[in-house]
């Protein structure tokens, strides 16, 4: 069962078409990793699924129901449903982690008594100590003021959570941390959720996968196809090749044929090493 | 061929400006509805009204003692070169009283909270839309408004009145020190004047203004910073927009109420 269907979503800022008719269906209780190069409109589509954004034309389906044509008040009801990991995770300055953390809770009249068991039991489960539940966001690293970001979106009990960038900024190591701790609440919570990401290491912990270049859905699968597929987008992209039907400007092409690839791709598929683009 | 080359594109920025200036007005409109709408219908949050009475007021009273004790002084010590040539000198203290409750008081007041608090206010909630801050307010469901915009809008209504009859206080004080202990004027003079021509009405006039003008800048410093885009720059950008239009309010709305509060 689909939870999220996208139908002919476009979104335009100015004169400048951002997306160009996305047709896609997230399937219910799954990770689906939405790849694409910079500036394709990838957090641009996760806001118009939430809702932060209006869609020029096009529908947006969350269970069934157009949120495109949502009143405010009936957006907050829509917002229940959702959790959202921001890039930078988005942590209020002046709020210490405790405040942050609990801040949806703190703000429907709880106490912090009554919630403090609860923010302990999501800090837990993002492998952050009590100890730091009196810092401020600006005395964390940035893993940890992902966990955190990622605690916060926990502490609503959501049904599909959405992750903007996730591990953008963070070391290998650190990534590697947030991409486990995704994964294992996806098993554990049975999230619906969907990755926004540059990081073609999602590959291994996503069901689907979704590549979003020129404003459209280019590829939709598995995750475990995206090596063998044929298709000429995934298969330029996962491959970093400056040939191909995925237009880049010369001075990032000039860039791209030096780069040197994920060492974790070499790893997975050393025979690509000599491919060329079909 | 002339019409084309030159009314054309002149035509053209003109009708763009105007076209500009109206999509500001109504957005800037339809902010303030909703600020005043979700100030009607949520509860605003009381710890946080008091903490931006705190950082709006408190946290302005050394700069409003500083201009209004200034500006008194210095506004005694011109009018006293000015009544001196007329024979007029005992008049000075209802001149001052008179100029600083009706519109220094206030006015300045409105300046300089526009400068150090308004600004502030645009810059903090610059950083927090460009930060996603405030998107992630409305993901967990909390009103931005109540939560940002209200407390401040408050704030600034509550907090400038005081701010401005502290200022009216140290001016006419000013007054007073420069034309009793520098010019050499009497006290009964000054008082006494002040005592005959000055009413409550207006007094109450400049706290009526302030009030209006602490709705004014907070209400622009809010949407500068909330509506601000473009990263680092964006917030600088929006923080001066901000002072700038919110001064310039200021004076237009300051010259529009003495002209209705004076039928009054």
């Amino acid at each position: 069962m689909d939870t999220i269907e996208l139908v002919n979503l476009k979104k335009r800022f100015g004169s400048r078409w951002i997306s160009k008719g996305i047709n896609l269906s997230i399937p219910a209780e799954q990770m689906t990793a939405i790849v694409g190069g910079s500036g394709e409109g990838k957090s641009v589509l996760l806001k118009m699924i939430i809702g932060l954004l209006k869609p020029t034309s096009g529908r947006v389906l969350v269970e069934g129901t157009d949120i495109a044509t949502l009143a405010d008040h009936e957006l907050d009801n829509h917002y229940k449903k959702f959790g959202y990991v921001f890039q930078a995770a988005a942590l209020l300055d002046s709020l210490t982690v405790f405040e942050n953390i609990g801040l949806p809770l703190l703000e429907q009249g709880m106490s912090r008594r009554q919630v403090a068991p609860m923010l302990k039991e999501k800090l837990a489960l993002v492998n952050l100590k009590e100890e730091c539940l009196k810092k401020y966001p600006s005395e964390l690293s940035g893993g940890m003021r992902k966990r955190v970001g990622l605690a916060r979106t926990l502490v609503t009990n959501p049904q599909i959570i959405l992750y903007d960038e996730p591990t953008t900024g963070l070391d290998p190591i650190t990534t590697r941390v947030i991409h486990n701790l995704m994964h294992s609440m996806q098993q554990q919570l049975k999230l619906t959720s969907i990755v926004v990401s540059h990081d073609v290491e999602i590959f291994n912990y996503a069901d689907n996968v979704a590549l979003l270049q020129d404003g459209q859905i280019r590829f939709f699968g598995s995750a475990q196809s995206v090596w063998q597929s044929n298709n000429p987008y995934i298969y330029q992209f996962i491959r970093g090749l400056a040939e191909g039907p995925i237009a880049i400007d010369p001075g990032t092409a000039e860039q791209a044929e030096t780069r040197v690839l994920p060492s974790k791709f070499w790893r997975r598929k050393p025979s690509c090493r000599s491919t060329k683009t079909p | 061929m002339v019409l084309k080359e030159l009314v054309y594109p002149i035509a053209f920025s003109f009708g763009q400006a105007v076209l500009s200036l109206c999509d500001a007005v109504g957005r800037f409109s339809l902010f303030v509805a909703q600020a005043a709408r979700t100030c009607c219908c949520r509860r605003p949050h009381l710890n946080k009204l008091l903490a931006q009475m705190n950082a709006i007021g408190v946290n302005s009273f050394s700069v409003i003692f500083l201009t209004g004790l200034f500006s008194g002084m210095v506004f005694a010590l011109q009018t006293y070169i000015g009544f001196q040539r007329v024979g007029g000198t005992q008049y000075i203290g209802s001149v001052v009283a008179l100029a600083i409750t009706r519109e220094l008081g206030p006015v300045l007041t409105g300046l300089m909270v526009a400068g150090r608090a308004g600004s502030a206010i645009t810059a903090e909630l610059g950083f927090m839309r460009i930060t996603e801050q405030i998107d992630a307010l409305t993901t967990l469901c909390i009103n931005p408004f109540q939560y940002l915009v209200v407390p401040r809008m408050l704030a600034g209504v509550l907090v400038l009145p005081c701010l401005a009859l502290f200022s009216m206080a140290f001016g006419v004080f000013g007054g007073y020190f420069m034309c009793v202990n520098l010019l050499g004027l009497s006290p009964e003079d000054y008082v006494g004047s002040i005592r005959s021509f000055v009413e409550l009405r207006d007094v109450m006039s400049g706290i009526f203004k302030a009030g209006v003008f602490g709705f004014v800048l907070t209400a622009v410093a809010s949407y500068k910073g909330y509506y601000a885009q473009g990263g680092a720059r964006g917030v600088g950008i929006a923080t001066t927009e901000s002072v700038v239009l919110s001064s310039v309010t200021i004076l237009i709305v300051d010259c529009i109420l003495t002209k209705l509060l004076g039928r009054l």
